[in-house]
């Protein structure tokens, strides 16, 4: 530091009172645009699902409870809610088994072309969403694109992807495990590299072998990483949107076989216009969210009691 | 790295006794991190590797194609010339050169604001020394278990209210921190900057800023830049928030612009394809450029327990 630094350090009691409010004043940011972007508007939210509220009329009154009575009854809700629930599932857990699997084989101090492998599984993380729908559209066509023509190949009948809710959500969750088993791959990665060896050392004493080892050492000691992981993928996973939209369309298909709880939302809000009915959508879909979180962390504090 | 490079350090283990190979075999060290890998390492690998890029390949083959050549069973699988002919026919439907810039512009600006105030609030939680410090940085991650997106239609009403809708500040200014980023910047300012250095400087008289700006700053440049260039990536493939607050084709970004394109002329791919290729090109540059240290940056920012 030179003399002139050491002349200007901050000595009035002014400055010293600034420097401790320095802090807060560099975490303001944050905190000012959640409030204003975050959290006031999921709270206002709550308001509005109290409201019959329509973009033409506006505010039309306090209903109580009767739009959460309209989403109970209507069966879109009930399909949206399976359907996202399905795609979560069959892209949660299988996403993460084989992030895990790929972390595994990258953390190995004598693996060849590392940073290639590493690069080359993170492409699908940097492509946009709505590139890998349409993408994948193409990819899974009824009578063109490379699936269709191996299940030719093979005499297999042609599929009509589009047309059920359980042939959607296995593209849906395709597409989702394409586009972040990579990303999480590195973070477990990461975690993985961190485990001291000792604890390896320790366990092949113990007459641990290479699955033992991975159970017993290496998934303890990332845990807070894997659950970390499962709550990101819930909260984004449950708020599915761009996929479904794309593949199927704005209504989720003819049949609304693709719905989603957002998309639902969003055709209600902006396709309908009909603020009120789609927010309380949007307090289900948060209830949703907040519950399965909740169970994640039941099941991890489960895991590592047993 | 503290950890690799530690144990490389460590003396040689003891020479064991001779076995037979069998019971060599047998007691295998258990952790794959420190056995050769086999060839079905390789094997997993390479298939994972294809299979992460044959959709972009893919991408390539309709885009340049017209929809005939990729409508017939089997396929082709080779690209074709077609791809300045579908530019042609891309913009003539939407003015798609305008909606790349847009993405650009949108993005960039995140990614600066995201790169100044996630710093700055990272350094904060890492370094400074405040009552609720732990709290807050609780409260903080505690936001990414938030769907902030249910928020969407008090959103759109805020920017109605601002005269923000279809423009790029209804775009940039609620993406201009995020948690994520915090979260990230705080883990690479305590695994670049050691304590005593703050303090010296502290004793050296040096301000809260000063420390930010003339230590931390030039100390985390290359984790913010990739930081930076993921939330500009992150920006550039935002989708609903867009589709939503946007309603003219000139305002539009590329990913809106797109999905339009779909609705309009669903069945037409190849073009729909080169819109695509043409919003995804900028970003593979990018990964070609800085992917290896984004791969790095990913795994600095990550939570290791």
């Amino acid at each position: 530091m030179t003399a002139a630094t050491v002349a200007a350090a901050p000595t009035g009691a002014f400055t010293r009172r600034w420097e401790r409010l320095t802090p807060y004043a560099y975490i303001a940011p944050f905190f000012l645009l959640f409030l204003a972007f975050g959290l006031g508007p999921l709270v206002f939210t709550g308001w509005v699902s109290m409201h019959e509220w329509k973009v033409l009329t506006g505010d039309a009154g306090f209903v109580g409870l009767r739009n959460f009575a309209g989403v109970f009854s209507d069966p879109n809700f009930w399909k949206a809610l399976r359907n996202t629930f399905a795609i979560f599932l069959i892209s949660t857990i299988p996403g993460i088994g084989l992030s895990l699997w790929f972390a595994v084989l990258l953390n190995n101090r004598s693996l060849r072309a590392q940073t290639f492998w590493r690069m080359v599984l993170l492409v699908p993380n940097v492509t946009p969403l709505v590139t890998v729908a349409i993408v994948f559209s193409t990819i899974f066509g009824r009578n063109l694109g490379p699936v269709a023509w191996i299940l030719q190949v093979f005499g297999l009948p042609e599929i009509d992807w589009v047309a059920s809710a359980f042939t959607v959500q296995i593209v849906v969750a395709i597409m989702v495990i394409w586009r972040w088993t990579g990303y999480n791959t590195l973070i477990y990665l990461a975690a993985m590299q961190a485990v001291p060896d000792t604890l390896y050392d320790a366990a092949e004493i113990d007459g641990a072998n290479r699955w033992q080892s991975f159970l017993h050492v290496t998934v303890p000691s990332i845990r807070p990483t894997i659950l970390f992981s499962v709550v990101t993928s819930t909260v984004g996973g449950l708020q599915i949107f761009t996929e479904p939209l794309l593949f199927t369309n704005a209504v989720g298909g003819s049949d609304g076989q693709g719905l989603t709880l957002t998309l639902l939302l969003y055709s209600q809000a902006f396709g309908s216009f009909n603020f009120g009915y789609a927010s309380a959508i949007a307090i289900m879909l948060l209830f949703v969210v907040l519950a399965v979180a909740l169970l994640n962390f039941a099941l991890a504090r489960l895991i590592r009691s047993a | 790295m503290t950890t690799t490079s530690a144990v490389r350090e460590l003396p040689p283990p003891p020479q064991r006794p001779p076995v037979s190979r069998a019971a060599a075999r047998s007691r295998r060290r258990p952790t794959s991190g420190r056995n050769r890998p086999t060839w079905f390492t390789y094997a997993v690998l390479v298939v994972a590797a294809l299979l992460a890029v044959f959709p972009l390949y893919w991408m390539f083959v309709v885009g340049s194609n017209d929809t005939s050549a990729v409508s017939r069973v089997p396929p082709t699988f080779v690209p074709g010339g077609n791809f300045v002919d579908n530019i042609g026919l891309v913009e003539a439907q939407t003015p798609f050169a305008r909606s790349l810039l847009n993405s650009a512009i949108v993005s960039v600006a995140v990614a600066a604001l995201q790169m100044f105030f996630c710093s700055l609030a990272g350094f904060a939680f890492a370094k400074l020394r405040f009552r609720g410090r732990g709290p807050l940085f609780v409260f903080v991650v505690s936001t990414m278990a938030i769907p902030s997106q249910l928020g969407i239609i008090p959103m759109y009403m805020i920017m109605s209210e601002l005269d923000w809708t279809n423009t790029y500040w209804a775009l940039v200014v609620p993406g201009a921190v995020s948690a994520f980023g915090v979260f990230w910047m705080r883990q690479v300012v305590i695994g670049t900057i050691p304590d005593e250095m703050v303090d010296a400087a502290r004793i050296d008289g040096c301000s809260t800023f000063r420390i930010y700006w003339a230590i931390v700053v030039p100390n985390i440049r290359g984790a913010a830049a990739v930081f930076g260039l993921f939330s500009a990536m992150t920006t550039w493939n935002d989708f609903l928030w867009p589709l939503v607050v946007l309603n003219s084709p000139e305002n539009f970004t590329s990913q809106v612009a797109i999905q339009q394109l779909r609705t309009t002329y669903s069945i037409d791919y190849s073009i729909v394809m080169t819109a695509s290729v043409l919003a995804t090109l900028p970003l593979l540059l990018l990964f070609v450029l800085a992917g290896k240290q984004l791969v790095a940056g990913i795994m600095d920012g990550a939570f290791k327990g």
